[in-house]
């Protein structure tokens, strides 16, 4: 697609209203920056800036702990959720939410994230899920899918030998407390914008004290991949993408199962071929 | 006055003090404990979790001091061990939290004073000898948590913990105004360029003057000189002419306070000295007791920590011995036969008149 826009906008004037800078110390082509300018947005847009509490865990995301312009707390690894319960309880009126990668919520933590969820304990939980210990060095987490390389799967996880990923949205989706869950990605537009949503719907389902809400967003890590940058959406689409598939996984009480969202991709994808075979897309 | 059990009456004692949040993990002999938080907050218009672990426990009420609250957590010496990641990180953080040990004897010493966590952090720790004195620490504990924004353990055990006595709970107003908690959050200032950060890193927001992990870290380790230097407090008596000087704490302390006077009163040369802050440790004290003593005991039920801290204070002025030991009920989780006065007097004397220490009574009882 060409662009009539001649006045293209620099960075820094996209900054978003809850970033103190737009420096940061990512590697180029991280996706977790996306996410978190997804998050911050949907903050900002619904008015809740002066009224929200951020919990950040341990992982690369740790940075924006500095350069996010909300009242925060710095926690453990894998910590972030027991301490949102904290802060929540005593200020119920606050928007609670935690930031957290794969291997400090699905490694470390894996418990604390389980029951909050299961004690539907009004907060939202963010995780930002690229299969890696990025800030490692790229090591493989209970997320990383079958097959993929890591520092210490070094031929691709092995189910035999390292044992199979954890789908965390479907188990946090079985919960009673969980009222919101949703997988998102920023591997390309449609799926950012697509995040967006998520982020606000579950910040709604915060504000109206229904629940423990949680959104998942599928994050590029080129570095912890071992990839070029520019491969970074690729692969993701290819291994990560393929597993941990994006979608709603429970709204108003119904739950989608991660292969349910699976089988709605391939009946989608069939009738794109269908309707390609056929010379055109009918809307 | 009310007959209340230990842990009723310290519950009590940390409300009084303005305690609003309370998060704990059953384990005996601390679960009474929770339980009085449990059925007490609430009314109070505060909150008591029954955390999932004892590592969430010490998480939850990080949030909540966060937000300024008084907040307190607590378990056995074995559930603190689950903890202490977080203890270290929220001295660091500089949260005024209070930690209650309701401990197996007194095998918490070293946890408590050299801390099973990382770095180079303190804690203050306060060792009541019964109810009344527990009443009394505990509100002090909540005191010393704002005035240093730092964490406060109050040392307890089975007998505290479980021992009815009749008490009064009245509100204590410590001297010395307390430093504002101007480093709260409450959510209000995001998107203002003012935004807070609570963290144990050292960094400051973005665009603000950040100190660094180094210079952080200096900083607090300042802050602990200067607690070390002003927060010592300690009992002690007949030590002026003292040949023998025991030293002891918590409710063994207040034994042995007992068995020291009715020496004294039959004409022997004894002394004690009891610590009150087991961190800091009151070290002149105990140098003052042994200058002239020929000899110092410590009375411990455990195979021996705070025994380190005598030898440091007394410093090669008089031999140091060990009269306590190891010594549980059948459980485990309660108090032994070495906690007697008739045995305990045994022993002192033996030490006051050189003779050779009796064995240490058993536990014949087994499961
Ligand atoms: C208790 C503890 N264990 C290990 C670490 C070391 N550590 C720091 S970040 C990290 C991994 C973070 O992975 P993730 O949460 O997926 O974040 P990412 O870096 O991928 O964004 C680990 C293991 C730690 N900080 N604390
Ligand atoms: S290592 Fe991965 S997650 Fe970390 S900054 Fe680099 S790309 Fe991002
Ligand atoms: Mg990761």
């Amino acid at each position: 697609m060409t662009s009539t826009n001649t006045e293209l906008k620099v960075i820094g004037q996209q900054l978003p209203d809850l970033l103190l800078t737009a420096h940061h110390h990512m590697c180029p082509g991280c996706g977790e920056p996306l996410a978190l300018r997804g998050c911050l947005e949907s903050i900002s847009d619904l008015g809740l800036s002066q009224r929200t509490i951020a919990v950040a865990g341990i992982g690369c995301y740790t940075s924006f702990s500095m350069t996010t312009d909300l009242d925060l707390v710095q926690a453990l690894h894998g910590r972030a959720p027991s301490v949102a319960t904290g802060v929540k309880r005593m200020l119920p009126d606050s928007i609670v939410y935690t930031l957290q990668g794969d291997g400090d919520m699905v490694n470390e933590g894996l418990q604390e994230v389980l029951h909050a969820a299961a004690r539907g304990e009004n907060i939202t939980c963010v995780l930002l899920n690229n299969g890696v210990f990025g800030e490692t060095g790229g090591h493989m987490t209970a997320t990383t899918v079958l097959g993929q390389r890591t520092k210490n799967s070094l031929e691709g996880r092995d189910p035999t030998y390292h044992g199979f990923p954890i789908l965390i949205g479907d188990l946090i989706a079985q919960l009673e407390g969980a009222a919101y869950v949703a997988r998102g990605s920023v591997h390309n537009a449609g799926s950012v914008a697509r995040t967006a949503k998520m982020f606000r719907r579950a910040f709604e389902v915060q504000m109206r004290g229904e629940g423990f809400s949680f959104v998942e967003v599928l994050t590029m890590c080129p570095t912890g991949w071992f990839i070029p940058t520019i491969e970074g959406p690729q692969y993701m689409q290819d291994t990560l993408g393929e597993v941990h598939i994006m979608g709603e996984l429970k709204v108003d009480g119904v739950i989608h199962t991660t292969d349910e969202l699976h089988a709605q991709n391939v009946l989608k994808a069939a009738e794109m071929e269908k309707a390609l075979a056929r010379g055109g897309i009918d809307t | 006055m009310k007959l209340m059990e230990g842990s009723e009456a310290i519950a009590e004692a940390a409300i009084a003090a303005g305690c609003r949040f309370f998060a704990g993990y059953p384990m005996t002999p601390f679960t009474e404990l929770l339980e009085h938080f449990a059925k007490r907050l609430p009314d109070e218009g505060g909150v008591c979790i029954n955390a999932e672990s004892e590592l969430e426990a010490a998480g939850m009420a990080w949030g909540a001091l966060a937000t300024g609250a008084r907040a307190a957590t607590g378990s056995t010496g074995q559930g603190l061990s689950l903890m202490q990641e977080s203890f270290s990180e929220i001295t660091l953080a500089e949260l005024p939290l209070v930690i209650f040990n309701m401990a197996r004897g007194q095998q918490d010493y070293y946890q408590s004073t050299r801390g099973g966590g990382h770095g180079d952090y303190r804690h203050i720790v306060l060792a009541p000898m019964d109810i009344p004195e527990a009443v009394e620490l505990t509100q002090l504990a909540f005191h010393l948590a704002d005035k240093w924004r730092n964490p406060v353990l109050v040392y307890g055990d089975y007998l505290l913990a479980h021992t009815h006595e009749a008490v009064d709970v009245n509100p204590i107003v410590f001297d010395g105004a307390l430093p504002e908690k101007d480093w709260a959050l409450d959510g209000s200032l995001g998107g203002t360029g003012q935004s807070r950060l609570v963290s144990p890193l050292g960094f400051e927001k973005s665009g603000r003057e950040s100190p660094g992990i180094e210079a952080h870290l200096r900083r607090i380790s300042a802050k602990h000189a200067e607690i070390s230097a002003t927060e010592v407090r300690v009992e002690s008596g007949y030590c002026d002419d003292a040949e023998t000087v025991i030293v002891a704490f918590g409710p063994p302390g207040k034994f042995v306070r007992y068995v020291v006077a009715q020496l004294r009163a039959e004409g022997e040369k004894v002394g004690y000295v009891r610590p009150i802050t087991l961190w800091p440790f009151p070290t002149e004290a105990v140098a003052a007791a042994a200058d002239g003593a020929t000899r110092v005991g410590v009375f411990e039920l455990c195979a021996g920590q705070m025994i380190d801290d005598v030898r440091l204070g007394v410093l090669g002025r008089a031999p140091v011995v060990g009269i306590g030991g190891i010594s549980t009920d059948a459980s485990g989780f309660g108090v032994g036969p070495l906690l007697d006065v008739e045995i305990i007097r045994e022993r002192v004397f033996a030490l006051h008149r050189d003779l050779p220490l009796p064995s240490l009574p058993d536990n014949d009882r087994s499961f």
